[in-house]
């Protein structure tokens, strides 16, 4: 880890509450770096679809099952990790919300969204055997790139 | 903050009031309850009112999908009414904006039911 990096690491039970938790933490951090108010929305959301994930499809939701949650905040920008202990997955085999056949699943937009509000996404294998995720938010200080959270831009049906 | 839902009539219309956020847990689960609860009742022509919801996650927009084919299974139609601007943008990334009707003001939601 570089130098100027600061780091900080929970581990989280496999409940509810913890959904929560992550987000409330990474909240204050991302608004104690000075993200705006819808950055901080954005980084908020990730934290909580992250921790969603990890604790309902990765740990099964199995309360023996632990949630690794970091976050590194370097000098440009806020680095999130959520990782799992569940048997890991592939980006690849994630099926697309937006497309047709799936726009009325109960399920499986965490991902999208995650992808949607961070600058940065990726999912890589956790040393816990499970998943990684890895996602980051560019500090507002340094200027934001071209948001990606434009997908979809569908027109909506308004009376 | 939790969800709170409360259901009213207007006409033969249902118009649901919800305040709060729809989130994993409490949330979704309050609003499959209830939106369960008024199918059974043979309430099938809701209106969901989300002026004071602005926050929604995964599991919530899944719930709104279910709740949405659960009224629709039994003849009838969800439609959604005062959409926040952060709800709104999720829907509309979503692209569940091409699913949901969707009105600005409730005299015109209640309206547009055959």
């Amino acid at each position: 880890m570089a130098p100027d990096t600061k780091h900080l690491e929970v581990t989280l039970e496999t409940q509810v509450e913890s959904v929560n938790l992550a987000e409330e933490m990474c909240l204050r951090l991302a608004e104690a770096v000075g993200f705006g108010e819808d950055e901080c929305y954005r980084i908020g959301m990730s934290v909580r679809e992250g921790v969603i994930n990890a604790f309902h499809y990765g740990n099964k939701e199995k309360p023996e099952k632990k949630i690794h949650l970091a976050v590194d905040l370097t000098p440009e920008k806020m680095v999130i990790h959520v990782a799992d202990e569940g048997t890991g997955f592939k980006l690849s085999d994630v099926p697309d919300p937006l497309a047709e056949e799936n726009l009325l699943s109960t399920s499986g937009r965490g991902i999208f969204l995650m992808r949607a509000f961070m600058d940065e996404f990726e999912v890589v294998p956790a040393r816990t055997g499970g998943a990684e995720i890895v996602m980051s938010k560019r500090l507002p200080n340094l200027g934001s790139p071209q948001s990606n959270g434009s997908h979809g831009s569908a027109p909506h049906r308004e009376a | 903050m939790a969800l709170h839902l409360t259901p009213r009539d207007s006409g033969a219309i249902t118009v649901v009031d919800a305040s709060g956020r729809i989130t994993l847990g409490d949330g979704s689960a309050m609003l499959r309850k209830t939106i369960r609860q008024l199918v059974e009742e043979a309430h099938c022509k809701i209106v969901l009112n989300l002026a004071d919801v602005d926050y929604i996650d995964s599991s919530g927009i899944g719930e709104l999908v279910s709740a949405y084919t659960a009224v629709r299974s039994k003849g009838g139609e969800l439609k959604l009414l005062h959409l926040t601007k952060k709800v709104h943008d999720l829907l509309q990334i979503t692209k569940l904006f091409t699913v949901f009707e969707v009105f600005s003001d409730e005299a015109s939601a209640v309206r547009s039911f055959k």
